[in-house]
């Protein structure tokens, strides 16, 4: 979706607020909730995809005004009601409905420290043929999908070369609104500077993204 | 997918009303510029933790382990570990630099936000940079939780347009002769910069050299700064 997460190129934001010492969570409540989403996330109701989407979706102004750990509660509650693992009025109320079944976490504190080290990989060891080769010349399609991407706008309908193949991954606009992983191959798409943002931009600099078969045509 | 787009919306602006503010018929009406910062997110997050807990849906000593291993074990002094092997080790920048999941695992270090690794150098001619302009992803194993800058509108916006803006306000004027490499991280692959080994170490060995390693400079917004230039941010 256009949305303003998909802020790259943008102007106006201000300059870059570079804390010293920053601690890893300002407030108890930061680490809670980043715990938070990484535990419910165990019951696979969703998946990441899933999860950047809903905070996609908060209202704009929101998105731009909440901190990053507000979005990850915001985005949270969403999820946990729409995946119907708790109701809206058990948000409000703060309590589980009455006689509703206590369930059995699937994250211990174990299985949370296999989690952190084992990481959930996005990777798929199938063999699905590549459709661009390193060094070929690729066009990022102009497109404009009102669901999930990863493909920005500030590379559509731009020229690059691809750098590397990364081997073959999930493909996010489908598995974030569960119609499957559509595995393809992703790949590293070297972007001149020059032809993302014109004249104003150093002759030698470059843009990498990474992106999926489907984000691209030859060119 | 509009339908479930719709669906999605629909319990977002119900659930973002209904759990960050308190006034959402208000907001609409005036499109939502009205709506107030939740007065105390503490609070909500730790009504949130109550209710899952007591509806079985998290195991509070599951949330105790991962607050605490993002806050006392994993962080930039793991990727600083990877940079000084590096430095020292030939072979292993040879490994780190082709295969990076690898190289990083033999120092122990691997895992969530960081399962798909890729190193990218730092010479005197070229000058990497991470940023990731539609989130905010980040090497969690080696580099820990990701700061508020990196999460930032500032930053995300403007990396990729002006890099060399964005390294300035950072202290790093790069000269013109110098490329500019700045990777997005739009997909899983996650980066993790090797900066230049600066002059005056030959002598240090790898737990000295770690030390000389910053966080920025890990994400490409700094150089490592020599020993007699004292710490950095």
């Amino acid at each position: 979706m256009n949305g303003v997460h998909d802020m790259g190129g943008m102007h106006g934001m201000g300059p870059i607020q570079n804390e010293k010492k920053e601690p890893v969570f300002h407030e108890p409540w930061e680490g809670r909730v980043f715990a938070m989403n990484r535990a419910a996330a165990a019951w696979h109701k969703w998946n990441i995809d899933a999860s950047r989407h809903a905070k996609e979706l908060l209202p704009p102004a929101d998105y731009l005004r909440m901190s990053y750990y507000e979005k990850f509660y915001a985005g949270l509650v969403e999820l946990l009601i729409v995946s119907g693992l708790v109701t809206r009025a058990e948000i409000e109320s703060g309590k589980g409905a009455q006689g509703s079944a206590i369930a059995t976490p699937p994250l211990t504190a174990e299985q949370a420290l296999v989690l952190v080290a084992k990481g959930v990989p996005a990777s798929r060891n199938l063999q699905v043929p590549p459709r661009f080769q390193t060094g070929q010349r690729v066009r990022a399609r102009n497109i404009h999908p009102v669901g999930h991407t990863r493909l920005p706008r500030y590379a559509r309908g731009k020229l690059g070369v691809v750098d590397r193949d990364h081997g073959v991954f999930v493909f996010p606009d489908t598995n974030a609104h569960f119609l499957g992983e559509k595995p393809q191959h992703v790949y590293s798409v070297r972007f001149a500077a020059r032809e993302l943002w014109g004249e104003q931009a150093a002759p030698q600099d470059s843009v990498y993204l990474d992106l999926w078969d489907d984000y691209l045509e030859p060119a | 997918m509009t339908t479930t787009r719709r669906d999605f919306l629909a319990a977002a602006a119900a659930t973002a009303g209904a759990a960050m503010t308190p006034d959402l018929n208000h907001a609409h009406q005036h499109g939502h510029e009205h709506q107030a910062v939740p007065s105390d997110p503490a609070l909500r997050v730790k009504a949130l933790e109550s209710l899952l807990v007591e509806k079985g849906l998290v195991d509070r000593a599951a949330l105790d382990t991962l607050v605490d291993a993002y806050e006392h074990k994993i962080g930039p002094r793991n990727g600083a570990r990877v940079v000084a092997r590096a430095w020292a080790d030939p072979a292993y920048k040879q490994r780190l630099l082709t295969n990076a999941d690898a190289a990083i695992a033999e120092l122990g270090y691997g895992g969530m936000q960081g399962e798909h690794m890729l190193v990218v150098e730092n010479t005197p001619k070229v000058h990497n940079m991470i940023v990731c302009t539609l989130c905010s992803c980040y090497p969690w194993p080696v580099l820990g939780l990701p700061p508020v800058w990196y999460k930032s509108a500032p930053y995300r916006s403007r990396s990729v347009i002006d890099p060399r803006g964005v390294l300035r306000e950072f202290g790093l004027d790069l000269p013109a002769d110098v490329e500019v490499r700045v990777w997005d991280s739009t997909a899983e692959l996650r980066y993790l910069v090797l900066p230049e080994r600066p002059a005056g170490t030959e002598h240090l060995n790898e737990e000295q050299l770690a030390a000389l390693v910053t966080r920025d400079s890990l994400v490409g917004v700094a150089k490592v700064a020599p020993p007699q230039a004292g710490a950095s941010a």
